[in-house]
């Protein structure tokens, strides 16, 4: 039997990366007045577990790093320090170390070592200023001298916890050597047979190591034992002579009156302790091309959830044999029950659909749970003192939209911070409150997820951006635009109103990729400010991007999806109320605007210009920058598409996001209604188009 | 004895440097590809169009929920357009590339055969001019009298990937 260790890496890293979030965020909330005793066991916890795990599967700079970080820990947990703020900053800066050092090791990389050296040094500066008086066997102080006895009086449930106390005996022997150890066991506490239990531990042991070792090294052999065990160092210096009584008669009299069972499994359990160790090697060697594994993710399901699913699945089976039994003897009497078999298959179907897509909704904690991080560290650099509120946390998003959103919020709450708050001395001198107010929030809205970026600071200068604008040629110099439309021109490549470029914000690639990104996910943002009120950044994203809300149109026989966000309307409208600008250039008044009109037909090469029909249907979207309108043949359904990947086998389109697969079978292609408006730019330059290769 | 050898392997199995190759017919010729790379052959459906695509490219197809594009070899050989009838038949070619697995189907005139060859009966093929499309040709091989063209699939997948991207930019 052999055990491949590399397998459960991936869970090794993902856990210790939850612990490591769990870490962070209880240090942060962590209020130094008022220790609250159950944030530092938490704490402690999720450090011991990362220790555990790093152990078990061989990382030694993991585990050793967080040794010492569990040891401050422990002595803060056992009321031994009280917590200092340099302790939370320390802690903090470990946590960032060993996700440093776990990310290195995830991508099959030697971590770095200097970083957590230099950070084990400040921790021992600090663990070796105190601790002496209460400890009287300080492992770097005490005396090594003339050996240790050590109590141990396991609690009952020792054994349930898979642990074996004669595996720890004979590691110690190992270490200590044949003749230096004698354990003398007392069998008092063994009750009568009848109310024995062979799960449960009566016994209690007295090890005597009679060589000089270090207490460290004694202590490693107990490590897993300590919260199963009262362990009691003693150095031999103090206490008197122990009888030195037969110890291996004690052992045997001892296991066999605790358990039969626990012998027999001793032996199997260190050929596989022995076997665990040649794997480590192993997978130690074949860590260096392991390197795409760290790419591939997961996450986790609830149970509930994949019950649900299985329940379904159960239904769907029964719906499916029904019809088959149907199917195989037809006749038209029995026209009723196929149809309810069917809408009993479609809603089946849809149920499934929806349960499937749930798997992937995470709640936006997630997202949300580095910020109060980040606006810590950021209010220190700048000097700012700032609240940071979330709402909404629980609100559920696609997994990917999540990671991709994660970046553009950093942006954005950086930027609410640097340009967004006044420093502390303009806001006393507004007369507002000395700490400024960033707030996230989540709310689901339609098929939408929104979330908003606030701050109560100046909000938007609007003459400034102007200017900046005027200046960059962004805008030209005589225009008569709506305070709303100044708030977007911050979203135009190169813009930054920084005076000063700081390591934070300012150098004009910004709000141009955030909106970018935000798009890449079919979603869009926009801008809300009042001057000394604050500004607000609405980022409004669909739930997840496997499925789609789709208009189905159809242009020369051919069918194509739009995004259902993406439209403004769809009209009816005459070719008379086109006019032509350029040779291949029409736009057309709605309203209050004019907007350019595209003929999909052409854009795709499916036809030359065809001009007979006289009423033309007309989709209006919202473009990257203005409106469009996109002349299509007809309109169809609408309906709610899943999106295929064109790339995979092909490449990608320019005009096209994607394909779905329609309910007869057939591919539709995706309109990507961004890259349609790009191509609006050589149809008004050049009248005319590069035909299709023929 | 060499050659005794060798049949005696034969019958075992199939020689290291031998493959099954399944052949088809495209304009009167007979072409064969490395019989692991098909992945199932279809009857020719109407795919749907792919916008200012290269016209060898007849679109994409659903297969069981894959998008797989359709090209036409003989229009991409610029042999005669030839019909779509009963006959025609699209073969589904699959190949490991960088990216993942990579799925094409090609149409041609009809399915023919299936030849064990080993390679060192195919013959390099004559240096005949700069086109672009003896690159994926890997050999021929004389098959009972006839001439078989062995087409190499990565080079064939792999040149339709690269002619399309010139086209992006050549746009």
């Amino acid at each position: 039997m052999s055990v491949d260790l590399s397998q459960f890496h991936q869970i090794f890293f993902e856990e210790s990366f939850e612990g490591l979030d769990v870490m962070e965020s209880e240090l942060l909330e962590m209020d130094l007045d008022d220790v609250n005793e159950e944030t530092v066991n938490t704490i402690f916890r999720a450090a011991h577990s990362i220790k555990g795990g790093a152990g078990t599967f061989g990382f030694m700079p993991i585990s050793e790093f967080t040794h010492v970080v569990e040891t401050l820990l422990d002595e803060i947990r056992s009321g031994q320090r009280t917590m200092q703020a340099n302790f939370i900053d320390l802690f903090l800066q470990s946590v960032d170390c060993l996700r440093g050092m776990l990310s290195d090791m995830q991508g099959g990389n030697e971590p770095e070592a200097e970083r957590p050296a230099q950070l084990r040094k400040e921790f021992e500066v600090i663990l070796n200023m105190a601790a002496a008086p209460i400890e009287d066997e300080d492992p770097s102080t005490a005396g090594d001298g003339q050996g240790w006895l050590i109590k141990m009086s396991p609690h009952r449930d020792l054994l349930l916890t898979g642990n074996e106390p004669f595996r720890m005996f004979r590691e110690l022997r190992d270490i200590v050597g044949d003749d230096c150890l004698e354990v003398t066991s007392y069998c008092d506490d063994i009750p009568d047979f009848s109310s024995l239990t062979p799960e449960e531990c009566f016994l209690k042991w007295d090890l005597k190591v009679t060589k000089t070792v270090p207490l460290e090294d004694i202590k490693a052999v107990f490590e897993w034992v300590e919260d199963e065990c009262d362990l009691e160092y003693l150095s031999l210096d103090n206490t008197s002579d122990t009888e030195p009584s037969d110890a291996d008669n004690h052992i045997e009299e001892a296991s066999s009156a605790a358990s039969t069972e626990s012998v027999a499994e001793v032996e199997p359990t260190s050929v596989e302790a022995t076997e665990i160790k040649a794997t480590e090697v192993k997978a130690e060697k074949s860590a260096k091309p392991v390197k795409k594994q760290a790419e591939s993710s997961s996450i986790r399901v609830s149970i509930d959830k994949v019950d649900s699913l299985i329940n379904m699945v159960g239904e769907l089976v029964i719906t499916q044999s029904m019809l088959g039994e149907l199917g195989s003897n037809f006749d038209l009497g029995r026209l009723a029950k196929l149809q309810e078999g069917l809408s009993q298959l479609e809603q089946n179907t849809r149920e499934l659909q929806e349960s499937v897509m749930k798997i992937r909704m995470m709640p936006i904690s997630f997202a949300f749970s580095r910020f109060p991080r980040l606006v810590r560290d950021l209010g220190n650099q700048l000097d700012k003192k700032v609240n940071l509120v979330t709402l909404g946390e629980q609100t559920e998003l696609d997994k990917t939209v999540m990671e991709k959103i994660s970046d553009p919020l950093v942006h954005l709450v950086r930027n609410s911070m640097d340009h967004g708050l006044e420093t502390t001395p303009d806001r006393i001198a507004a007369g507002k409150k000395e700490e400024g107010t960033i707030t996230l929030n989540a709310y689901h809205q339609g098929g939408n997820i929104v979330i908003e970026v606030a701050d109560d600071g100046a909000g938007l200068n609007e003459e400034k951006i102007l200017r900046k604008a005027v200046e960059k040629k962004l805008v030209p110099e005589k225009n008569n635009l709506s305070p709303e439309e100044i708030h977007q021109l911050v979203f135009l490549p190169g813009f930054s109103t920084a005076d000063a470029v700081s390591d934070i914000s300012g150098r004009g690639v910004g709000m141009d990729v955030v909106r970018k990104n935000i798009q890449a996910l079919n979603g869009t943002i926009e801008v809300r400010s009042q001057r000394h009120k604050g500004s607000t950044f609405i980022i409004r994203l669909p739930l997840t991007l496997a499925i789609l809300d789709g208009q189905l149109v159809q242009v020369c026989n051919e069918t194509y999806i739009f995004p259902l966000v993406s439209i403004v309307e769809s009209i009816q409208i005459s070719r008379s109320s086109l006019n032509r600008v350029t040779a291949g250039q029409y736009v057309m008044q709605l309203r209050d605007e004019y907007i350019p009109i595209v003929c999909l037909d052409q854009v795709f090469g499916l036809r030359e210009a065809d001009d007979s029909s006289e009423n033309l249907m007309l989709v209006v979207v919202e473009g990257d920058t203005e409106k469009i309108g996109i002349v299509v043949d007809d309109l169809l359904g609408q309906q709610q598409v899943v999106i295929k990947s064109l790339e995979q086998n092909y490449k990608k389109v320019s005009g096209i996001s994607g394909a779905t697969i329609l309910g007869d079978g057939t591919v539709a292609l995706i309109i990507d209604i961004s890259s349609i408006d790009k191509k609006l730019v050589p149809v008004k330059n050049n009248s005319h188009r590069p035909e299709r290769a023929a | 004895m060499a050659e005794v050898a060798a049949e005696s392997l034969v019958v075992e199995g199939h020689l290291a440097d031998e493959q099954q190759y399944l052949t088809f017919i495209m304009s009167g010729e007979e072409y064969g590809v490395d019989i692991l790379a098909v992945q199932e052959i279809r009857g020719w459906e109407a795919p749907t169009l792919i916008p200012n695509s290269p016209p060898f490219i007849r679109g994409v197809i659903n297969l069981r929920g894959t998008i797989v594009p359709i090209m036409d070899l003989r229009l991409r050989f610029g042999l005669t357009e030839a019909d779509y009838t009963a006959t025609t038949v699209v073969i589904i070619l699959k190949f490991d590339s960088d990216k993942g697995e990579r799925v094409l189907g090609i149409v041609v005139d009809a399915v023919s055969d299936v030849y064990t060859i080993a390679d060192t009966e195919a013959r390099k093929p004559p240096e005949l001019t700069e086109d672009e499309n003896s690159d994926f040709i890997k050999g021929l091989v004389n098959v009972s009298e006839k001439m078989v063209i062995l087409l190499d699939v990565e080079q064939l997948l792999d040149l339709h990937l690269q002619v399309l991207s010139e086209q992006v930019i050549t746009d």
